[in-house]
């Protein structure tokens, strides 16, 4: 057990936005967390992260308590995130993006006087993410002028970048277009391979990405856990479907177009 | 290396100012030097940070009066003494008030540093036995590099050996800085100017880089208040007054906050301009004003974002 929460209760005011929600996510697993708006999923997101402190019940990651410890504390624990509103450093290279994450898990931030020009792993290391993301050709491009798939790219790289054991996706194709959805999600899964990711947590709308790598999905309506199950046995049950996919869903096989780095522009 | 040629010329100048320029224009060089220095540290907030002071006139005022305070009422001349202190004097300071500063952002901070300056500017006033109050303290003449230049009239003093030892701190506060702006630290302060959420998600500890960056400029700021104070001659607590604040905050907009050396000629202009406006005109505060309108709006990059794209000097290429 990597991640578990155990009944957690948020509360803003008088409004319950998560009520009990127990889940847990294993070694090796990729789980979706679904649901409608409103359904809490913001909010779950949010206290998965240490970004909240619970109103009730508590999470714990490797073990440890982690309601309310910020992303600063949780990044040195282990667990990074990426974000719905891609978030990018605008005037700042790709190869400049990668390298602040790359220092910030070697821990050398406060190396005041130190060149960074002149620092070979840092380099190597954020060129290495870049490689995996299909981002090398692109290391010295202003991230401003990045095309938004590459910029939602640039976001996953460097939460990657920080060599995490886990990562909490937040929407991770939202944004891009329908066309490169399935090539962001290859080269994703690929790159948690390769840098040996313990498990993946994601927020999806889109259905055939939920249905087309979720080892396990979690489905949640007005702030309670409605279904915790495999996409197989999900599908299967009418009232899920209806209730959170909101239609009845005929998952398609996974078609991944060319990968990003073959497109033309 | 295009840049490398401007800095040689620009080096070389230098160096020739006080053998080819009459003695008046020499003496305008020795505040643009000292500013110089306050501003390089003012922009690791300023452009580099995200975070604009209003409150920098403080460290100014401390580095002065650390300088006016040995010479005058301890007997300590050498500025190889002083300088230092005066950054130990502004450490000490700026630690506090820096923590309590870098928890706010925008407008909050620009408010709470102009509070902390003018708390220093009334203790500058009130503590009339420690300051002087509003008459000051005077700064005496230094002595550099162990010699007193006691057969130097003082023109000749400033435009010989001080020019040249102001010249020296600021060519290292320079190196120093442009190493600071390409470092690790450097480059997780500009994450945190371009988007303090994902910088937090990457792990770098915003509060805490905050207040490094705050504890370095105020460092500059006193190290330059302190080459000022000799000029200046009487250090009184103007130095430390809110317009003055404003003033190398105008200095680093005139000249471009988003590029290294664009604080460095707005100090240049600053002082020159300032100086040609007064002699004609005596407003010239109108005068700044309708600059600082028409930059704003015409030329939000400053005289060095005439010249260039937004931020070319900063963008490190690996």
């Amino acid at each position: 057990m990597i991640l578990e929460a155990r009944d957690v209760r948020k509360l803003y005011g008088a409004y319950v936005a998560l009520d009990g929600v127990s889940l847990s996510v294993r070694e090796g697993e990729f789980v979706s967390i679904i649901g409608p708006n409103g359904a809490g999923k913001s909010t779950l997101i949010n206290l998965l992260t240490g970004m909240l402190a619970p109103s009730g019940g508590s999470v714990r990651f490797k073990g440890k308590d982690i309601g309310g410890i910020g992303m600063v504390a949780l990044t040195r624990l282990g667990m990074a995130r990426s974000f719905q509103l891609v978030q990018i450093f605008p005037e700042l290279t790709v190869l400049e993006s990668l390298q602040a994450a790359v220092i910030s898990r070697l821990g050398g931030g406060a190396r005041i006087f130190a060149s960074l020009a002149g620092d070979g792993r840092i380099r190597a290391d954020a060129l290495d993410v870049a490689t995996l993301f299909n981002l090398a050709d692109k290391a010295h491009v202003l991230t401003r002028e990045l095309p938004q798939g590459d910029k939602k790219l640039l976001d996953v790289a460097s939460a990657f970048a920080l060599r995490p054991e886990i990562i909490l996706l937040d929407e991770p194709t939202s944004g891009v277009s329908t066309a490169d959805k399935h090539a962001v999600m290859e080269i994703l899964v690929g790159a948690a391979k390769r840098i040996g990711l313990r498990a993946i947590i994601q927020v999806e709308h889109d259905m055939d990405i939920v249905f087309g790598y979720s080892d396990r999905i979690i489905a949640l309506h007005q702030g309670k856990v409605l279904a915790d199950a495999t996409p197989a046995q999900i599908e299967a049950d009418a009232q899920v479907m209806d209730m959170v996919v909101g239609r009845r869903h005929t998952p398609r096989l996974a078609d991944p177009s060319p990968p990003l780095g073959e497109r033309a522009g | 290396m295009r840049i490398a040629t401007v800095l040689t010329l620009v080096s070389l100048a230098l160096l020739a100012i006080p053998l080819v320029a009459p003695a008046y224009y020499v003496t305008l060089m020795l505040p643009f030097m000292a500013y110089g220095v306050v501003l390089l540290g003012l922009n690791l907030l300023f452009g580099y940070t995200g975070l604009v002071s209003f409150g920098h006139a403080l460290f100014i005022g401390i580095g002065a009066y650390t300088g006016a305070v040995l010479t005058s009422r301890f007997g300590v001349r050498q500025m190889e003494l002083i300088l230092p202190a005066a950054a130990l004097a502004a450490a000490v300071v700026a630690a506090p008030v820096g923590a309590l500063c870098v928890r706010y952002v925008k407008i909050y901070f620009g408010m709470l540093t102009l509070a902390f300056g003018m708390v220093f500017y009334t203790f500058l006033l009130k503590f009339y036995k420690l300051t002087g109050g509003d008459e000051g303290m005077r700064m005496l003449r230094p002595s550099l590099l162990g010699s007193e230049w006691a057969g130097l009239s003082k023109t000749a003093y400033l435009v010989g050996p001080y020019y040249y030892f102001s010249l020296a701190v600021l060519v290292l506060a320079t190196l120093l800085m442009w190493r600071i702006v390409r470092s690790p630290f450097g480059l997780c302060l500009k994450t945190i100017r371009e988007n303090q959420v994902k910088a937090e998600s990457l792990g770098v500890s915003v509060p805490l880089y905050r207040w490094y960056a705050f504890m370095v400029s105020a460092v500059y700021a006193a190290v330059g208040g302190a080459l000022l104070a000799t000029p200046t001659g009487n250090v009184d607590p103007t130095l430390a007054y809110w317009t003055h604040s404003g003033n190398i905050v105008f200095m680093v907009l005139l000249g471009g906050f988003a590029s290294f050396f664009g604080p460095l000629l707005g100090a240049f202009v600053f002082i020159f301009l300032q100086d040609t406006v007064m002699s004609v005109f005596p407003y010239w505060r109108l005068t700044f004003g309708a600059v600082l309108a028409f930059m704003v709006i015409f030329a939000p990059g400053g005289l060095m974002g005439l010249f260039a794209r937004p931020r070319p000097v900063e963008v490190s290429r690996g």
